[in-house]
């Protein structure tokens, strides 16, 4: 092996690329950034602004924070639904100078004063509601001209009242306890906002009303054509955002007692900010308040620290609209982009340099040498089947196969001419097996381990295994449970191809040749998973040997079959029996002799295995061209292999004209005669095997001495 | 009540000049200081700022955009070309500097709006705030600007008048509307802003190129808006930053949905333009002649504005079916 070779070897054995496509395809993802953000945003800021991070100053940003919260939230639930409101503004400060006048000139106790200025903002709520619910406006525009509208009445309103707002005769003694109490060192408004956000949280998240909003946001069409009240869950929205910002109002009232008219003052673009940096979209559909939460402290994070840098007037607007034109425009692309950039990042090819590929050709002597020995093999079901990719018979000689419907098929004996859904499973049954009770046993892709009784009834066995500890991805889920076989003990041992792709996708795992699949053994008698081998090249094939103590596994893009003990005193072995196979190779069986079958799905070309060795080359391949014309290895023309337990070839079927049987990836020896299955196949092949055992079947001579004895 | 107004045998364009001679008459009848020839011409006077931005604004509309940017940007790019004469720049290059900063302002209107997808009315929103805070920062020390020089020639823009009446501001005015009606209606460019606001998607499957279009409208409008600073900045003398944080923009978009140029946009003309601004203009008069205070006025011309985005919402409505997603 040349250095370089060495060099790619370890290059792609120690860093691991997968992991970025893993992480992107997380749905925390979307935090992630405004996480980072925050993080940076405070390190910057406690670096260059010694007094920031003092109690007293962020006792302080915690009181502005609990208010803020609030508008934001209201602000949450009007963006998840695809609207907007920009009246906060003017909202807050008429909001504001209510509380203040009822206080301070009306001397009226809280009980009057919070629930009459509640509903004073939801009235305002109420008319954007109106407007934009159910006269069909456009959200930014008409809130923009309520936020004049009542910024203007809020004019009116402090030259007629201010004097009368700003002092207080008569004190309302629990009013100041609003804005300037703590609760265990906690300002009280950070407290209740913090109630707040984890009802709103289980409002959007886990009530009906959460759930339209998120319908009309993600598509307000469809929401409309199920026949959701479309219109009346726009204005609720206006509505929440407008007592909540009449919330915030509240204890800012509390607080600073101030009718200046700056009050709220470009407060909807702060608002908007935080929003929008938190993550929730605009035009809808995507939004949570723990967005919200991550935003609005940035954006009070930000702005405090601007003011104390003591910079000029306009940066912290400056600032402020720069850090949201970024936001929406990293929002606007990463909802566009982020499939696609999924989708090209998550493949990521690995290096993987084959053993010279055997020779084949006929003539040539080689072992693997091209015959026509599957040439005229009879036909059971063409036509009917679709994806027999695993067939087995039982004592009666009835044969069982799977199908791409999800269905256990089971042809009668003896002419096989009749056919009948033996079981609906509902995922493709990939590999079958017969434990000790008769009862048959499918790995099903997509799904995990079933087992059917002998009552047809579906028994679900596995679907999970234990979780790595480094996984980023979930892997305790099965994606692609591939073939089984059953120790004598009871044990289930079975493959799991990938755990990066699902069942539709799994050649995209062959672009990759990545070790991504692993071995799992199933433990009935406790009924746990547990992994047992991992790391493995698209693990398929399993078979036992007759010592009780190991089995026959066939990984596919390695093109090689091992045998593993899984018991006894070589207990944890690995040995490589074959290491070299001209093909990819599928299921393992037994043969009659003592031997075993194996088909290859596909023969190897020369140039698909150097194009493993160019792991640049297939992410260039990934990255420009279109899905489509990706290179793939070949599946389309196989052969059939008895190997004895050394990893000695002892014999190949071929077909050789390719019209019966180009591709194979199944073998069941049954008195005498061999079936054969496919993935792709529309049939299941017969061929007499010259010479071999007539009464020999798997059961009897797997569980037959077993159970006896 | 779609029925209701299509049934009425005036378009908008006429209602609009029909209320408006309505209150012309009303007003020379109720108020005594009105109907004089120094209070029509300083009418005209004061509204062909507005008149002269609402142009820039209705090509954008047109196109199926806003831009809430235009009075920030009038003020701090022709405020900034003030602010380095003041400091001692020659006139010329001090201007040719403002009206590069506006048009490059434009320019990433555009390319936000179109290239980075971002929707017009938030890009330009976000843009403004952004504009008035780099303004305030850096490019004008103080609120207000005062030209006490001598600005000659150019000074004539702003008070200058036309035959020793007309003042320049109007002629101005009109003068840039036939540019822009012509613009619009004769050239090809004025067809494919009327293609991409009627018909994003159409005009682009018929290879319009929408994304340079779309900056190029957002480029004339800002050009627009210095055009407006400058005329305002050599009637008045001052530079008046504080606008920027007015509600100058929404008079501006008052004028142009009064006038009839539907928001979601391909529809309307500069005529429409013209009877907004007399409209707006005698209004706007009218409520100073009475006293009005201005919240008052803000209220009033709000009302106003809602009232014209609901007809307008009604007589262009949208519907649940083919409405766009996200379209805020």
């Amino acid at each position: 092996m040349s250095a370089s070779e060495a060099f790619m070897r370890w290059r792609y054995r120690l860093i691991p690329d997968h992991v970025v496509g893993e992480i992107l395809s997380k749905n925390w993802i979307d935090n992630a950034i405004p996480i980072i953000f925050l993080g940076v945003a405070v390190a910057i800021f406690s670096t260059i602004l010694p007094g920031v991070m003092t109690t007293g100053s962020l006792a302080i940003l915690a009181r502005v924070l609990g208010e803020y919260l609030f508008i934001a939230m209201g602000m949450t639930l009007v963006l998840k639904a695809g609207g907007i409101d920009l009246s906060v503004g003017s909202n807050f400060a008429l909001c504001n100078f209510g509380a203040l006048y009822l206080v301070n000139a009306l001397g009226l106790p809280l009980i009057v004063v919070i629930p009459a200025v509640l509903f004073l903002g939801g009235l305002v709520g109420a008319v954007n509601g109106f407007l934009v619910g159910y006269l069909r406006l456009r959200a930014f525009l008409t809130t923009l001209v309520t936020l004049i509208l009542v910024r203007a009445i809020v004019e009116l309103l402090s030259l007629k009242y201010s004097v009368a707002a700003s002092y207080s005769t008569t004190p309302v003694p629990q009013w100041d306890f609003l804005g300037a109490a703590d609760i265990l060192g906690v300002p009280f408004s950070l407290v209740v906002a913090g109630v707040v956000a984890v009802a709103t949280h289980i409002l959007m998240t886990r009530m009906r009303f959460g759930w339209h909003l998120s319908a009309v946001g993600g598509s307000r069409r469809s929401a409309f054509n199920i026949g959701l009240p479309v219109k009346r869950i726009v204005a609720q929205t206006y509505i929440f955002s407008g007592v909540f910002t009449a919330a915030g109002a509240l204890f800012y009232a509390s607080r600073l007692g101030s009718t200046s008219g700056t009050v709220g003052v470009g407060l909807e673009i702060i608002i908007l900010t935080a929003a929008v940096l938190g993550g929730n979209s605009l035009g809808g559909g995507r939004g949570s308040v723990a967005k919200t939460v991550i935003g609005t402290m940035i954006v009070v994070l930000v702005s405090n620290a601007l003011i104390r840098m003591g910079l000029r007037t306009g940066a912290s607007e400056l600032v402020l609209g720069s850090i949201m034109l970024g936001a929406v425009a990293i929002d606007v692309k990463w909802m566009k982009n982020r499939l696609k950039v999924l989708n090209k990042a998550y493949v990521s090819p690995t290096f993987l340099s084959l053993p010279p590929n055997p020779e084949t050709r006929e003539g040539s002597g080689s072992v693997y040498e091209v015959n026509n020995k599957l040439g005229d093999v009879g036909v059971i079901g063409k036509g009917e089947l679709d994806g027999p990719e695993d067939v087995i018979l039982d004592e009666d000689d009835n044969l069982y196969c799977g199908s791409r419907h999800g269905d256990v098929v089971r042809f009668f004996a003896p002419d096989y001419t009749r056919h009948e859904v033996y079981a609906h499973i509902g995922g493709h049954p990939l590999g079958m097996a017969f434990n000790s009770d008769q009862e048959l046993v499918v790995c099903v892709g997509g799904m995990g381990l079933y087992k059917i009784t002998r009552d047809r009834e579906v028994v679900k066995l596995s679907d999970e295994t234990n979780r790595s500890l480094l996984s980023v991805i979930d892997d305790s889920r099965m994606r692609i449970a591939d073939d089984l076989d059953i120790a004598p003990d009871g044990r289930i041992f079975f493959s799991e191809a990938t755990i990066r792709y699902n069942t539709s996708e799994w050649m995209l795992d062959a672009i990759e040749a990545r070790g991504n699949g692993r071995l799992i053994c199933y433990d009935p008698r406790d009924g746990s998973s547990r992994t047992v081998l991992s790391n493995l090249k698209f693990p398929n094939g399993i078979c036992m040997t007759d010592d009780g103590e190991s089995f026959l596994f066939a990984q596919t893009w390695d093109c090689s079959i091992t045998r593993y003990w899984y018991d006894g005193p070589k207990k944890g072995r690995r040995e490589k029996i074959i290491p070299d196979l001209p093909g990819y190779p599928d299921n393992i069986n037994r043969a009659s002799d003592g031997h075993f079958w194996c088909g290859l799905v596909g023969m190897r070309s020369p140039t698909f295995d150097l194009a493993l060795r160019m792991p640049q080359y297939r992410k260039r391949m990934v990255y420009r061209v279109a899905a489509d014309e990706w290179m793939y290895p070949n599946m389309n023309f196989g052969c059939l292999i008895k190997f004895d337990i050394d990893g000695n070839i002892l014999e190949v079927l071929w077909d050789r004209e390719g019209a019966k049987h180009p591709s194979l990836t199944s073998i069941r020896e049954h008195k005498g005669k061999l079936y054969l299955g496919g993935l792709f196949n529309d049939r299941i092949g017969v061929y007499d095997i010259p010479g071999a055992d007539p009464t020999w079947t798997g059961i009897k001579h797997y569980w037959g001495g077993k159970k006896d004895g | 009540m779609q029925q209701v107004l299509r049934g009425v045998s005036l378009n908008q364009e006429q209602m609009v000049l029909a209320i408006s001679a309505v209150l012309f008459v009303l007003f020379s009848v109720a108020l005594e200081s009105f109907f004089q020839v120094s209070n029509l011409l300083s009418l005209l006077q004061n509204v062909s700022i507005l008149g002269i931005l609402a142009i820039g604004m209705s090509v954008v509309i047109i196109g199926r955009g806003i831009d809430l940017t235009m009075v920030a940007v009038m003020v701090f790019s022709v405020g900034w070309s003030f602010s380095m004469y003041l400091d001692g720049m020659a006139i010329g290059p001090a201007l040719a500097l403002g009206l590069l900063l506006a048009l490059a302002i434009g320019a990433v209107n555009g390319i936000l709006i179109a290239y980075v997808e971002i929707p017009a009315i938030f890009a330009t929103l976000a843009m403004a705030t952004a504009i008035s805070g780099l303004g305030r920062f850096a490019l004008v020390d103080t609120d207000t600007l005062f030209i006490t020089q001598d600005l000659g020639l150019l000074g004539q823009i702003g008070s200058g008048r036309l035959g020793a009446v007309v003042p320049m501001p109007v002629v101005l005015f009109l003068v840039l509307a036939c540019l822009a009606y012509v613009g619009l209606r004769f050239t090809r460019y004025g067809a494919f802003v009327y293609a991409i606001g009627d018909n994003y998607m159409a005009a682009r499957n018929n290879g319009i190129a929408n994304r340079p279009m779309t900056v190029l409208m957002y480029t004339v409008s800002a050009a627009i808006a210095f055009a407006a600073g400058l005329i305002m900045t050599t009637t008045v003398s001052t530079v008046n930053t504080k606008l920027a944080n007015s509600t100058m923009v929404y008079d501006i978009i008052l004028v142009v949905v009064i006038g009839g140029i539907g928001l979601s946009g391909g529809k309307g003309s500069i005529r429409n333009v013209l009877s907004g601004t007399i409209l707006i203009g005698l209004l706007l008069n009218g409520m100073t002649i009475m006293n009005i205070s201005y919240s008052v006025q803000s209220i009033i011309k709000a009302v106003i504005l809602l009232a014209a985005i609901i007809v307008d919402s009604m007589l262009n409505p949208r519907d649940e079916q083919t409405s766009q997603q996200g379209d805020i």
